[in-house]
């Protein structure tokens, strides 16, 4: 077991450099450089003004040559500052990443719960199958920013019972709950369908398996029959799905974030990228792969734990 | 009966695509020029789905909307399944170094959030490599070689898969003896063999495609107004959702018709 976490974090370290280099190339070939803004922004500055600037801050040496000196400064621990929001770029990316975990956490709870539920009940009554079919199939095909906008248009604006977006920053917990109802709600949905048919297809394939039927042979209930014997090793395909599926959670939290206007990783990645701010980008990026690739980990860590044939 | 569906589901859209053109002559509206007097107009005669927010015949958009984005959508499912196929078979077929430098790049892709590396590519400025920035051609172009970059990997692992298991088989082994060629083996004997698995893969990857587009060009990073997308045509669902709400439901039902016609495919091959 600590080989296989020793293996792995070796692995993230070794994506997290390539990926870094990836991006920093990328965002050499974005268009604009922060002191095209900054021209843009003040007609006094002459060009001279500007090469003394690109000088001062190092934009005038090579992109290689700029992303070692980063990395160099990123080991370091200094992980610079952010331009759009004029802080060190560790203060603005903790509470997006507090923000966002809230968020996850939420959506991940309740798609993983409402999902496997699903597919255990379709895979025991017979007509709850085509409904576990049905919803899987929707929650897959529906687009998750589409169907933010749809329970904003019947939530916020038919029915005014919940806000459209924000945080609801400074009210009480109860205040900050109500804005993150539509929001877990979307993320949620969209991620059901993975759960629901993985768990449908595996309780389908343990039912039918000869063990359970000397267990309803030997009296138990259906209830024992169902949690204590079939569930438990549906769990193991189940959680692998929760590993598979952290890429495509972290990915809805981008669009979920953008729409409900709240400040996390996911919008924040998406506003520096949009602003040129590109340190603050590339640490958000870097961050959001690292969460990514440690919950896929856990899970990882979770299911040798459970499945007896994979530990040792 | 779900293969069925699907095809039904996606023939629809397609002749929805196919018949843009004549719609546009028979409403005798244009999709693509503003007309400020008209915004945000009621279903008619003349608009059956009403106006958009400049104006524009909503329906016609949306039918030039289908043409982009089921092209796209086939794009990225023929260029990811050829380049997965290929990668797949050439890992099954070296194994050793090539096998494992190729499925450890597969993992590494898998195991990052595809959305926010895609949000970095697509602001990538294409124009640095000679293409024209805003163009609709240039953007789709631009949109499929991204996804093809991110959608091989789904492919490639289930063919390698199942060309490890055909090529372990006997009839693999009396085909080399008989003095075929390894190209030979492998196109004319291990393709057609595992063409099942792909197809099912290829079906997935139109719904991904369509999906993944779709968020990108809502999030104003993939298909650029004036030419219209599914997605594109929902980015300021945001002022949409106070005036004209019903504007904000068709697009998105279209992507979730294609989405679901393609998964109900890939259900279907899968089934047999």
């Amino acid at each position: 077991m600590l080989r296989l976490i020793a293996g792995r974090l070796v692995q993230i370290g070794v994506v997290l450099a390539i990926l870094s280099a990836l991006v920093w190339l990328a965002m050499g070939l974005m268009p604009g450089d922060p002191l095209d803004l900054a021209m843009a922004a003040d007609p006094r500055l002459s060009a001279e003004d500007a090469a003394r600037m690109r000088a001062l801050h190092g934009l005038d040496r090579q992109l290689a040559e700029r992303y070692l000196a980063w990395a160099a400064a990123v080991l370091r621990g200094e992980f610079g500052f952010s331009r759009l929001y004029a802080l060190p770029a560790t203060a603005v990316l903790w509470p997006a990443l507090l923000s966002t975990l809230v968020l996850l956490g939420w959506s991940l709870l309740l798609s993983a719960g409402l999902g496997i539920a699903l597919g255990v009940l379709g895979a025991v009554r017979r007509g709850a199958g085509l409904l576990a079919d049905g919803v899987a199939l929707l929650a897959q095909s529906i687009p998750g920013f589409w169907l933010g906008i749809l329970l904003v248009i019947l939530f916020a604006v038919e029915l005014g019972w919940l806000p459209a977006g924000g945080t609801g920053e400074g009210g009480s917990l109860g205040e900050a709950a109500r804005f993150l109802v539509l929001p877990v709600a979307t993320l949620a949905f969209v991620n059901i369908a993975a759960y629901a048919r993985h768990s449908l297809s595996a309780m389908r394939q343990e039912m039918a398996q000869p063990y359970i039927r000397t267990a309803r042979m030997k009296g138990l209930s259906a209830r024992q029959v169902v949690w204590g014997h079939a569930f438990p090793n549906a769990a193991i395909p189940v959680v692998t799905v929760a590993a598979l599926d952290a890429g495509s959670l972290v990915s809805g939290a981008l669009v979920t974030e953008t729409i409900f206007a709240r400040p996390g990783m996911g919008k924040l990645i998406y506003d520096s990228i949009m602003g040129n701010d590109y340190n603050l980008a590339l640490l958000a990026l870097l961050l959001a792969a690292l969460v990514t690739m440690l919950a896929t980990l856990a899970a990882d860590i979770v299911q040798r734990l459970i499945d007896p044939r994979l530990a040792g | 009966m779900r293969l069925a569906l699907g095809l039904v589901l996606l023939g629809l859209l397609g002749l929805g695509a196919a018949g843009a053109g004549w719609a546009q002559g028979w409403l005798g509206a244009d999709p693509f020029s503003p007309d400020l007097l008209a915004r945000y107009g009621e279903a008619s005669a003349a608009h059956p789905l009403g106006t958009d927010e400049l104006g524009r015949d909503l329906l016609l958009r949306l039918l030039h909307g289908t043409r982009v984005s089921l092209s796209v959508g086939l794009a990225v499912a023929i260029g990811a399944t050829g380049l997965g196929t290929a990668v797949g078979l050439l890992a099954a077929w070296r194994g050793g170094w090539a096998d494992a430098l190729l499925m450890r790049l597969a993992d590494g892709l898998l195991a990052l959030p595809a959305l926010p590396l895609l949000v970095v590519l697509a602001a990538v400025d294409t124009g640095r490599f000679g293409l024209p920035r805003g163009e609709a051609t240039s953007d789709i172009l631009r949109i499929v070689v991204i996804l093809v970059a991110f959608g091989w990997v789904g492919t490639a692992r289930l063919a390698r898969a199942a060309a490890l298991t055909q090529l372990s088989l006997d009839y693999v082994a009396a085909a080399r003896v008989s003095g075929a060629s390894e190209a030979r083996v492998l196109v004319r004997h291990v393709l057609p063999n595992i063409a099942g698995p792909i197809g099912v893969a290829a079906a997935l990857a139109v719904a991904g495609a369509i999906l993944a587009e779709s968020t990108l060009s809502f999030l104003g990073l993939g298909i650029q107004p004036p030419a219209p997308s599914w997605g594109n045509m929902l980015s300021n669902a945001q002022e949409m959702v106070f005036s004209a709400p019903m504007q904000a439901v068709w697009p998105g039902l279209c992507i979730l018709l294609a989405v679901a016609g393609a998964t109900l495919v890939a259900d279907g091959l899968r089934r047999g």
